[in-house]
């Protein structure tokens, strides 16, 4: 976290982020609506339709996303304050990345493995810890965690082959 | 006092050994959940939700409410020690808390905090027990209309008190209940807003949107802030608390009008945070002492810390009475009974009697146990949190991506948390309020239902949210309080204009 006050860190404005989330935020609304209209977003002779709720909530999400939309554009020039600085935003990076990987893991071999090995190399790598400690409060959570659901609350978890090799 | 004898049957009902444990269990898993960042009442709760799927549903109410007090409690334990709100309700209790330990009183402030949390609970506990019963009685006669008028109050309520951009939170309040229209239609049967993808038949749980909103959510936050701790130690022993204690009664005024706030503005969504602020700068203008606010003066954490436990515990009035949560814990709370097979409203207090008196019960006893795990395990409790980040962070994600898997053994849920968690970094960035979401998320299906009710019963006639003076009032409040912001804002503008034209 050097360079803190460094003008020449790139960073990204709030208006931009705000700009572009509105403009999210309307076409999910569009969406909504659009998915509700080919429901029926009216009456027939049961009462309202499927997409008639939906219909106006989609409405609502579009106009909303809409004013904050141009309520960006009008401060566009004006509001200089920023969003997240590049070294801030490489920080969500190390935890967001790995724990995407980590999903992914869960996924192919499940969850007690990939959760050690994500704690593990997460302290090894970002909390710079030695390799025993690291080691030892990975393996602790995943024997916890396994104690936990699969013996005592009997609430079975994602397993893969080394839990089947454990006879699980 | 019919009441009185419901109440006492409550504490047989709650008062088992297995209980008592399960509640001295939640308090310390509640205040740990509270003072872990990344981990709240809302998603800790949500978390914890799947373990209690095989107790009887009493019980694990009791464990579960438990976990709600612990984490009130546990919230003022990092705002004192380290500067650090574990809740958005304890931001106020930094302001005279911190300065509070860094003059060494820590010790004085801690004591004080639990002590005055422990006040505003009884007092909003009591007000629950005698209120709760008439609330219920009186929502019996409720048809479809006057429930979506509630629930339109509800929603307009978010807009009418909320700071910040009205459509942002109009915005974030829709996409709620746009999410909790996808799925199989319960009326026709119909496939709403699936796009054709089988995973999204069952719809999106709110349980999985709390863990990744508030869990995944505030980790990216505390990684960008690059969070480091560091804290004033603690030292509680029976002396402090008793010379503490002694301080205390003079600042009973405080103490009344915070237990006063709260319990109002607990009942109105969202509450215990305004409540805190409003509580402290009430105070603050009231007191004698007034201008030394924020220099470590003991009230300025009575009044907070009294506020927000007092508007914590009256979020759950509207929640079993009408079924209608004030925070987004208490709509977990609400999803938890839900999957129990309880339907929150007023009919529980008729069906389910052992049930919601056992639960009333078990907020007195819940909030004794609090206040005695609090006061003897503050050292340990603050040891946690100096457990370094990099270790908790990961732990954190393991934590969030088990308790998604097991809502409903769904892969697709542990993806969705990530997806979840992008979101409510961004939409905490740039002000959009998670709590109406979580609670449209929750409440989207109910709400709707009576609307279409109401509108079969009416064949589409709008008029029927007026047909009588109290669906009527319902509804006109409902509307003045989504206009306000509009109001007040032309309200100032023409104050500015005033003295110019003359």
């Amino acid at each position: 976290m050097e360079n803190n006050n460094e003008p020449a860190q790139r960073a990204v404005r709030i208006i931009t982020m705000d700009i572009v989330v509105a403009a999210l935020i309307f076409a999910l609304g569009a969406l909504v609506v659009w998915d509700s209209h080919r429901l029926g977003s009216g009456w027939d002779e049961n009462g309202p339709q499927a997409g008639y709720f939906p219909f106006y909530t989609g409405l609502l999400v579009c106009i909303s996303g809409a004013v904050v939309l141009v309520q960006g554009l009008f401060k566009l020039k004006s509001d200089r304050r920023v969003f997240v600085r590049l070294d801030q935003f490489k920080q969500v990076l190390v935890i967001l990345l790995p724990s995407a990987a980590y999903v992914l893991g869960v996924q192919l071999i499940g969850i007690y493995v990939p959760s050690a090995v994500f704690i593990g190399l997460f302290m090894k790598i970002v909390g710079h810890y030695s390799g025993l400690r690291s080691a030892l409060v990975a393996l602790a959570v995943s024997v916890i965690a396994f104690l936990l659901f699969e013996i005592w609350f009997k609430i079975p978890l994602p397993k893969g082959p080394v839990e089947r090799l454990l006879g699980y | 006092m019919e009441e009185l004898n419901a109440l006492f049957h409550g504490f047989s009902v709650a008062l088992t050994p297995f209980n008592l444990m399960l509640m001295f269990v939640g308090i310390i898993l509640g205040v740990i959940i509270g003072v872990l960042p990344g981990l709240g009442g809302a998603n800790g709760v949500a978390i914890l939700l799947p373990l209690t799927f095989s107790m009887p549903p009493t019980s694990a109410i009791i464990m579960l409410s438990c976990i709600y007090w612990g984490a009130l409690f546990g919230g003022a334990i990092t705002s004192i020690l380290f500067n650090i709100p574990g809740e958005p309700w304890s931001v106020a209790t930094t302001f005279d808390g911190y300065p509070m330990a860094q003059q060494g009183r820590a010790g004085e402030a801690l004591t004080g905090a639990f002590t005055s949390s422990f006040v505003g609970a009884l007092v909003a506990v009591l007000m629950f027990t005698f209120l709760a019963p008439l609330i219920a009685n009186f929502a019996l006669q409720f048809g479809p209309a006057e429930f979506f008028a509630v629930y339109l109050l509800t929603f307009c309520s978010f807009v009418g008190t909320g700071k910040g951009n009205p459509f942002k939170i109009i915005a974030s309040m829709m996409l709620g209940f746009a999410m909790a229209a996808v799925g199989i239609d319960i009326v026709t049967g119909q496939l709403r807003l699936t796009f054709g993808f089988t995973e999204l038949l069952s719809g999106f749980h709110f349980l999985v949107a709390v863990i990744g909103l508030f869990g995944i959510g505030e980790i990216l936050l505390s990684m960008e802030e690059g969070l480091s701790f560091s804290g004033h130690g603690a030292k509680i022993n029976p002396a402090i608390v008793l010379q503490t204690w002694a301080k205390l009664p003079r600042y009973w005024a405080t103490s009344i009008r915070s237990c006063f706030i709260g319990c109002w503005m607990g009942i109105i969504p969202g509450g215990a945070t305004p409540a805190s602020f409003m509580s402290y700068g009430v105070a603050r203008q009231m007191s004698r002492e007034g201008a030394k606010f924020g220099t470590g003066q003991l009230e300025g954490v009575v009044a907070p810390e009294t506020a927000a436990h007092a508007a914590g515990t009256s979020a759950l009035l509207p929640m079993i009475t009408l079924g209608i949560p004030g925070s987004p814990t208490a709509a977990v709370l609400l999803g938890g009974l839900m999957i129990w097979g309880l339907q929150p409203g007023p009919l529980l207090f008729v069906e389910q009697k052992d049930f919601v008196w056992g639960l009333i019960a078990s907020m007195y006893l819940g909030n004794i146990a609090g206040l005695i795990v609090v006061l003897t395990m503050v050292p340990l409790f603050a040891a946690i949190l100096r457990v370094p980040f990099p270790i908790i962070a990961p732990v954190i994600v393991v934590i969030c991506a088990i308790g998604a898997y097991t809502v409903k053994n769904n892969m697709l849920d542990v993806w969705m948390i990530l997806v979840f968690g992008m979101m409510g970094y961004l939409f905490k960035k740039l002000d959009y309020p998670l709590a109406p979401m979580v609670l449209a998320l929750v409440l989207g299906d109910a709400a709707e239902s009576s609307f279409r009710q109401a509108m079969l019963i009416a064949q589409g006639d709008l008029t029927v949210f007026w047909s009588n003076w109290l669906v009527g009032s319902l509804t006109t409040l409902a509307l003045v309080l989504l206009i306000w912001p509009f109001i007040s804002a032309a309200m100032t503008r023409l104050r500015a204009l005033a003295p110019a034209t003359r």
